[in-house]
């Protein structure tokens, strides 16, 4: 178990930190879902089955879609554009 | 038995992820960016409170099962977390829908520029020149006139 663990919360704050440090805005929303899915596993192990469901379904899927939508709306929905106009707009 | 640093893994995971959550709000200059951020200080809260009610060797609060009562997890934190959820994504969906609403009006979502372009905005609604508020702070205004009883006073500034 306490491997599982580890591995898990690892793999959570990996993706957390990429969340932040990726220039991609779409790699940035799909590196969110991806904490908001390790997060449900822990949700399970720690016996809380209802709020990993509802942390999966609303935040990892309708979260995640809104998110997309927006970038979508902002212009800023490129999985590979050119890259100097993607380092003007990016932070 | 419960294996050596279980505990200090989970909190780790949680204290680590609202850390994370919060250096990014405070650090990032895009605006979407400080909005991811603000959903995985979030998720870092809601795991903190989860923790809260759990004990190793509990079960899941699920009556019908014969288990005992007492060696459930307490289901209480869980409740608030499952509506904490929920409220989150509500709150994400109301900040992308003023981020949408900034970019379209300013054609930006980076803060700095965002806060110049704002002032100057707000500066000509009010008729005074750009880059002069009331509000300043003392370096930022003409100060006024000193009298000349106190000119050569103060020693201190």
């Amino acid at each position: 178990m306490i491997w599982l663990v580890s591995v898990i919360v690892v793999l959570m704050l990996g993706a957390a930190l990429a969340v932040l440090l990726l220039r991609n805005p779409v790699g940035a929303v799909a590196a969110a879902s991806v904490v908001s899915l390790a997060l449900s596993v822990l949700f399970v192990l720690l016996r809380a089955p209802d709020v990993a469901m509802t942390e999966a379904a609303v935040g990892g899927g309708l979260g995640s879609l809104i998110l997309a939508l927006s970038l979508r709306r902002l212009g800023l929905w490129r999985v590979e554009g050119d890259r100097a106009e993607q380092e003007r707009d990016d932070a | 038995m419960m294996p050596a640093g279980l505990p200090f893994l989970f909190y780790a995971g949680a204290i680590g992820l609202l850390v994370i959550g919060i250096s990014g709000i405070v650090l990032s200059r895009n605006l979407f960016r400080i909005i991811l951020a603000l959903a995985l200080a979030e998720a870092g809260a809601n795991l903190l409170l989860v923790l809260a009610g759990w004990h190793w060797g509990g079960s899941a609060p699920i009556l019908g099962q014969g288990k005992a009562l007492e060696t459930m997890v307490d289901p209480v934190p869980q409740a608030l977390v499952l509506t904490a959820i929920v409220i989150g994504v509500g709150i994400q969906a109301l900040a992308l829908a003023l981020a949408v609403r900034a970019y379209r009006a300013y054609g930006t979502l980076d803060m700095r520029r965002l806060r110049n372009r704002m002032n100057r905005d707000i500066a000509a609604a009010a008729g005074i020149p750009a880059e002069s508020s009331r509000d300043a702070p003392a370096g930022g205004r003409p100060t006024p006139p000193v009298p000349a009883a106190h000119r050569s006073g103060g020693g201190r500034a």
